[in-house]
């Protein structure tokens, strides 16, 4: 009986998997363009969330807005284009090199080099001043030693 | 580099870092993450012909209304918000300095006109977008929204959230009178 059932739904799911395979929805590739689209714009009302993942209105407006303007022939950069035009560069995930965004773009690898430059002048001055070899005091050692032979054993 | 020049610098350095940073951080605070620099000012306002909520027959268009300074409002009956500015919208309409002009966001028309008319209808004319596409083409993304627009049909200032008394008579009005010349 167990056999007979497990054979039953593995012959089912492979049949799944085979029209699965077989017969991809004609669409396959727009919907996996518009994915990549979607999670690469960002939803003005929940600011911290894609066009894909957010449930915002104004997202499912914008997604299909999307998809219209792909099902009209129109590419990625044309389409990111028109949502710049109307909600500015805050739209992207990835800010676009310019003028006004070298300091995003820049300002963490300048701080690096600063941080890396001061490391080395620390290191630098290290090296060229070794701490000197701590110098004993005949004297003291003299002390040291009476005190221990003093001491009686514990 | 003498000894105490060096000294100097050893603790001055982090503290200039600190402060700046500091600086930094600061004007951060003071920023509103949910106002969002609008790409169209002083850009031509995105055409549309609409219609017109209380006159469903007849539409209007932006180019319609060229020649004249005017403010767009774009305003829900089912927008909490729109209730908090609705007051000041109805006063300012009462004094005739700049002509209010409504566009009906993603609404039902019964529901706007039932709410226009428990609340007043400060609008020369409401505009019926019912899809939300012309909303999308001049960037809306939290209703209340109110664009200042020129003669010459460019966007002047665009105020996001809830009309203030402040912003009014502080930055829309000054600029309306400035454009009327």
């Amino acid at each position: 009986m167990r056999a007979i059932l497990l054979i039953g739904v593995a012959a089912i799911s492979a049949a799944a998997y085979a029209t699965a395979m077989t017969a991809p929805p004609p669409s396959a590739a727009l919907e996996a363009r518009l994915k990549k689209l979607e999670t690469e714009l960002r939803c003005l009302v929940c600011q911290n969330q894609t066009l894909a993942d957010s449930n915002a209105d104004l997202a499912a407006d914008l997604r299909r807005e999307v998809r219209e303007q792909a099902l009209a022939g129109k590419n990625d950069v044309e389409i990111r284009d028109y949502l710049v035009a109307r909600y500015g560069d805050f739209v992207l995930y990835d800010p676009p090199l310019k003028r006004t965004t070298w300091l995003l773009w820049f300002g963490p690898f300048v701080l690096l080099a600063g941080g890396g430059l001061v490391w080395w002048q620390v290191l630098s001055r290290r090296q060229r001043a070794p701490a000197a070899a701590p110098t004993r005091d005949p004297a003291d050692d003299a002390r040291a030693r009476a005190l221990l032979d003093d001491e009686p054993p514990a | 580099m003498t000894e105490s020049s060096m000294k100097m610098l050893r603790w001055s350095i982090p503290l200039a870092v600190f402060v700046v940073l500091v600086a930094f951080l600061w004007v951060g605070l003071g920023h509103d993450p949910h106002e969002v620099p609008s790409p169209l000012i002083d850009k031509p306002a995105p055409a549309f012909k609409l219609l017109q909520l209380h006159d469903p027959d007849k539409t209007l268009a932006a180019e319609d209304l060229k020649g004249r300074v005017w403010l767009l409002n774009v305003w829900a009956s089912w927008c909490v918000s729109c209730r908090v500015e609705h007051p000041l919208l109805v006063q300012l309409a009462k004094t005739n300095v700049v002509p209010v002009y409504g566009l009906d966001y993603k609404d039902k028309s019964d529901d706007a006109l039932a709410w226009l008319a428990q609340h007043g209808n400060p609008y020369t004319a409401s505009l019926v977008d019912g899809d939300g596409k012309v909303g999308i083409d001049y960037g809306v993304y939290g209703v209340p929204e109110t664009f200042l627009i020129d003669k010459l049909g460019v966007i002047r200032y665009k105020q996001i959230g809830p009309l203030t008394v402040e912003a009014l008579q502080q930055k829309i009005l000054p600029l309306v009178r400035q454009l009327q010349r």
